[in-house]
């Protein structure tokens, strides 16, 4: 089956007037439909960079990016995959009910149709924040703020969700349960997902694969399909599991050793 | 005004009492300190003015600017001159905001604009405006309109220069989140800038009336028949 993200080789560097910094150097992967990858690295290696690309942000110097096959360049991103994205922050905006935030893009894209307004009190519903869709965002806590933020990015049925370290600014152990809430609802609706993340334990209890980036400029250190005989809903039993100690461990390995014996990619 | 606490209501606690009860304390021990200043201030002045310790010509005395006063509501010259500033000083504000928020918007809008005119904006900010009135009063007679444009033209550069820089302080992280969502620039100054400003544009529009009076009363010193400026004017020649 055609893969719906391709990266060939792509390549990118900042500019200012002291010099540039190169921040991606030929990252080349494939993400299949209804995956979960999660893509780990230091901080500051250019994590963020690769996410803008992805989303058609910024525009890479060199390589190509295709998606479901087609060049970027041949048609707009809103033809063939739509890119929903997920920011560190959940930046609902104070001035706004949460319904009037998670509607937003469907009001930005003129789609506020009957249908789609159905589904996002569904999807209100099914997160369990519908008594709450008329107040405020600051009378939520931070981690029904993060699912309303799902909701925003999830009302314009994306068909590639892009997570920019979504669970970074909650507190451990909120963070712990939101991501695997998070994890479950994007395995239910069969979305296909890339997440960002410097935390090593979320990418192996989330993801079904992880990419290893290397220190700026970055490029892919190691790949690891990640599998486990158990039901992943329950973060804390996964944890417990041997698995999870033996690829958490080689994923450290790999990220705290810069001359890898792990260099597959 | 009664004192809600005079006795301590059943369901209340005696340590909440004894706070309450010192909190209205401190509260009127404050109020009164404060009337006792004015009325100090206001007798020393009177008291002053009568044993001829100052020279009343010069400094004038409290019962000497009631009864001028009073004379003045008599005539009704004391509302058409109040009435006149107070006028001016309302179209004034209400062109300012009007104007600031135009410009800003348009300066956010086009960033490159924004750049080539800020050093025109800081130094029209920082003209003395009490310069420009002359030339007003050349170009457009010596009207309301002279006025109103007075008025406007000492606050609205400062005005435009801070909601400018509010706009531009937001977090990209909100823009980015539009761009994501498929919006446009457009969108993001409808969605988040203007919202997101409201708190900025009420402080602005705090000190803009006030600037607005300022620029109106520099007006009507130098073309006014009417009005607080022109009675300061007056009164200054005349030492009434």
């Amino acid at each position: 089956m055609q893969p719906i993200l391709s990266l060939q080789g792509i390549s990118y560097s900042y500019h200012n007037l002291k010099g540039e910094t190169p921040a991606l150097s030929d990252i080349s992967f494939q993400v299949a439909h209804g995956e979960f990858l999660a893509i780990v690295g230091p901080s500051g290696c250019g994590k963020s960079t690769l996410l803008s690309i992805i989303a058609g942000l910024l525009t890479p110097e060199s390589g190509s990016l295709s998606y479901r096959g087609k060049c970027l360049a041949d048609c707009g991103t809103e033809d063939t995959v739509r890119i929903g994205y997920m920011l560190q922050r959940d930046h609902l905006f104070e001035w706004r009910t949460i319904y009037q935030n998670v509607t937003l893009g469907l009001e930005l894209n003129h789609a506020l149709t009957r249908e789609n307004q159905d589904y996002v009190l569904k999807l209100l519903e099914d997160y369990d924040l519908y008594a709450f869709k008329d107040k405020k965002p600051s009378e939520l806590s931070g981690g029904m703020r993060q699912r309303a933020a799902l909701i925003r990015t999830m009302a314009i049925h994306p068909d590639l969700l892009l997570l920019d370290e979504p669970f970074s600014a909650l507190d451990s152990q909120t963070r712990l349960n939101v991501s695997a809430d998070i994890a479950q609802i994007i395995r239910n609706t069969n979305k296909t997902a890339v997440l960002i993340t410097h935390d090593l334990s979320e990418a192996v209890t989330l993801a079904d694969r992880v990419l290893v980036l290397s220190k700026r400029p970055a490029s892919i250190k190691c790949e690891m399909p990640i599998q486990f005989s158990i039901d992943r809903r329950d973060p804390m039993a996964v944890r417990n599991t041997a698995e999870y100690q033996l690829y958490f461990n080689h994923l450290w390995e790999v990220l705290t050793n810069e001359q890898s014996v792990f260099q597959t990619a | 005004m009664n004192n809600p606490f005079s006795r301590r209501p059943d369901n209340m606690s005696a340590d909440q009492y004894a706070f309450l009860k010192a909190h209205w304390r401190h509260h009127h021990i404050i109020s009164l300190a404060r009337l006792l200043l004015i009325v100090l201030f206001l007798g020393l002045w009177e008291l002053a003015a009568g044993r001829q310790w100052i020279d009343v010509f010069f400094f004038s005395s409290p019962s000497g600017i009631v009864s001028y006063l009073y004379q003045m509501f008599l005539d009704h010259s004391f509302f058409l001159h109040t009435g006149i500033t107070l006028l001016e000083t309302v179209a004034s504000f209400l062109l300012v905001t009007l104007l600031s928020l135009l410009a800003a918007t348009l300066l956010w809008y086009a960033n490159s604009l924004a750049e080539v005119l800020e050093p025109y904006l800081v130094v029209l900010n920082s003209l003395p405006k009490s310069a420009l009135a002359p030339l007003l009063i050349v170009w457009l007679g010596t009207g309301t309109n002279t006025i109103i444009v007075a008025g406007i033209s000492v606050a609205v550069f400062g005005s435009i220069i801070s909601l400018y820089t509010g706009f531009s302080q937001s977090d990209p992280e909100m823009l980015k989140l539009i761009h994501t969502l498929g919006g446009s620039r457009l969108d993001a100054l409808f969605k988040v800038i203007l919202p997101g400003s409201v708190p900025l544009i009420i402080s602005n529009m705090k000190v803009n009336i006030g600037l607005s009076l300022v620029g109106v009363i520099i007006g009507e010193f130098l073309a006014a028949r009417r009005g607080l400026g022109y009675l300061i004017i007056y009164g200054s020649q005349v030492f009434s």
